[in-house]
């Protein structure tokens, strides 16, 4: 992937369009995932284990086909099964393969104290740092789509790191790269999303799907991991999708603002004390000694 | 069930009394005997720690200065919950022993509604109801009891989010900040008032004894209890008579 050119993005006082901006492509990175071309094979779900080098562990029955009910810190990516039935009484088998969506603003990222915990890349991937990471689980609550995983035995926070170390080296994720239906795909934010708009108009106009759509939520500035769904109105049928994640307003206003007001307000209390002891004195013993 | 508490206090003053010892010089009182004064430090330390490890992931601005001072940030995280812990565990202990004295009533609502004459120094002594606490020091005590009511109620739920979900997680944090900041407030008011603002003050809590003009100046219904002497009285009198005492207090001077 070409990095390090300097490329210019804004001039000063320079009337007109900027020379050479746009000639190179963008570098955030896109996970594509279409749902309706998805089989459920789970081909994903070994390569991850396989490729982060997780240990075996056993599956967990719950009367559906999933793996397990939700991923766990060494089960990043897992895809979700739902039996839905449609208003006119036909049957539809959605999958959904899970796993950290990689927030353009990462409720995670905002939601954790400890320095160097959790770090954001220019190309959007969102990734822990275990060395830094306190266990204090303020990102499983900053998440609204459920992916940090705590360790009790380590005290750490795990989820998917979008194969940072393969897509640092120039290739796919390990989850793309075992696909066989061609339903994951992966490359710049860009080209993902035309693709997935494409296919859903495709879904629209020649197969029936009036509602289909692509899951890419403003309410984050977007992700770089999206779908394309049968029905964009109803996304929570996917395994719990949710149609408007946000991050709680603690860890925005909350954190952000009222927090740092607060301390200072509250240590106030030290200067008035000592001005109290300057301007009136102490109260001495009556009389005094 | 006041009475059972009442037999368990005086219990545990004999018996942790039975350990140390409360020197009563001429002149003084004993205000807080060994068992009070235990109970005081050791919340005092588990307090601090609970309040420097919280600060520490409370704003990054703090996060590296206090986080060192328990071995890294995750050492703090893994302390702090113990710490608050061991903060109410034992505050427990010292809630039982204040419960009677703390207990508010209609002189404290009097008190509080001159507050203005105690902060700016206006009387020389206080008024001649209050007892063996003051209702600034009750609110103090209660606002230490009801903050940490909030800290285990919010801190389980933050300390388990997988268990208690991540909204509940996510208020309980809202809660717990404003509990330490109100708790902060009033412990620098604390520091203060125990210590530099009324001289005498802070003996108390470390020999266990306070002179006499002491009590009559800060606390006039409680010496009258426990001298069966006339506060007033006996300031007047201490008061005509220091002009003729010779001043032993003035070591070197010649």
């Amino acid at each position: 992937m070409p990095s390090g050119i300097l490329q210019i993005k804004a001039i000063s006082a320079h009337p007109g369009s900027i020379p050479g901006r746009g000639v190179q492509r963008e570098e955030e990175v896109c996970k594509y995932i279409d749902v309706t071309t998805c089989i459920g094979c789970k081909a994903c779900e070994v390569a991850c284990v396989e490729w982060n080098d997780m240990p075996f562990q056993e599956t967990t029955f719950d009367d559906t086909y999933q793996t397990m009910p939700h991923t766990t810190w060494n089960y990043w990516n897992l895809i979700k099964f739902n039996e839905h039935q449609r208003d006119d009484g036909t049957l539809m088998w959605l999958m959904r393969k899970d796993q950290c969506m990689h927030c353009e603003d990462p409720g995670c990222l905002r939601a954790c104290p400890a320095d160097g915990a959790i770090v954001q890349y220019t190309n959007g991937i969102v990734d822990f740092q275990q060395e830094n990471c306190i266990g204090c689980e303020y990102c499983v609550s900053g998440c609204p789509f459920d992916i940090p995983k705590f360790n009790s035995v380590t005290k750490k926070v795990y989820k998917c790191t979008l194969c940072s170390d393969r897509v640092g080296q120039g290739l796919e994720p390990a989850c793309i790269k075992s696909c066989p239906t061609g339903c994951l795909r992966f490359g710049t934010k860009t080209d993902m999303r035309a693709l997935a708009d494409a296919r859903a108009q495709q879904l629209r106009e020649h197969s029936g799907f009036p509602n289909a759509g692509v899951y890419d939520p403003p309410s984050v500035n977007g992700t770089h991991v999206i779908y394309v769904l049968h029905d964009i109105t109803k996304p929570e049928l996917y395994g719990g999708l949710p149609a408007n994640p946000t991050i709680p307003p603690i860890y925005t206003f909350w954190k952000g603002v009222a927090k740092p007001i607060g301390l200072v307000l509250a240590l106030f209390a030290a200067p008035v004390a000592f001005f109290h002891y300057v301007m009136e004195g102490p109260k001495e013993p009556s009389p005094p000694s | 069930m006041n009475g059972a508490v009442e037999r368990f206090d005086d219990s545990a003053r004999r018996r942790v009394g039975a350990f140390g010892r409360t020197v009563t010089r001429a002149g003084e009182l004993e205000r807080h005997p060994v068992y009070t004064r235990v109970l005081h430090w050791g919340v005092a330390i588990l307090f601090i720690l609970a309040l420097l490890s919280g600060f520490a992931v409370y704003s990054s601005w703090l996060y590296r200065s206090l986080t060192p001072l328990f071995g890294g940030g995750p050492t703090t995280r893994l302390l702090h919950p113990w710490f608050g812990i061991a903060f109410v565990a034992l505050f427990a202990f010292q809630f039982m022993n204040w419960l009677a004295p703390m207990t508010w009533n209609r002189d404290d609502r009097r008190w509080m509604g001159r507050i203005r004459n105690y902060v700016t120094n206006a009387d020389e002594v206080e008024p001649e109801y209050v007892d063996f606490f003051n209702a600034g020091q009750k609110l103090y005590f209660w606002v230490i009891v009801g903050t940490a009511i909030v800290f285990v109620l919010t801190g389980i739920p933050m300390w388990f989010p997988a268990i208690f979900g991540r909204i509940t997680a996510a208020i309980g944090a809202i809660l717990h900040d404003l509990a330490a900041l109100v708790m902060l407030v009033a412990f620098i008011v604390h520091l203060y008032e125990g210590t530099a603002a009324q001289p005498g003050t802070f003996a108390s809590m470390t020999r266990g004894t306070v002179h006499r003009r002491w009590a009559w100046t800060h606390h006039p219904a409680w010496y009258r209890r426990v001298t069966g002497r006339d506060p007033i009285a006996d300031r007047d009198q201490a008061r005509g008579v220091r002009p003729s005492q010779p001043g032993p207090s003035q070591p070197g001077t010649p």
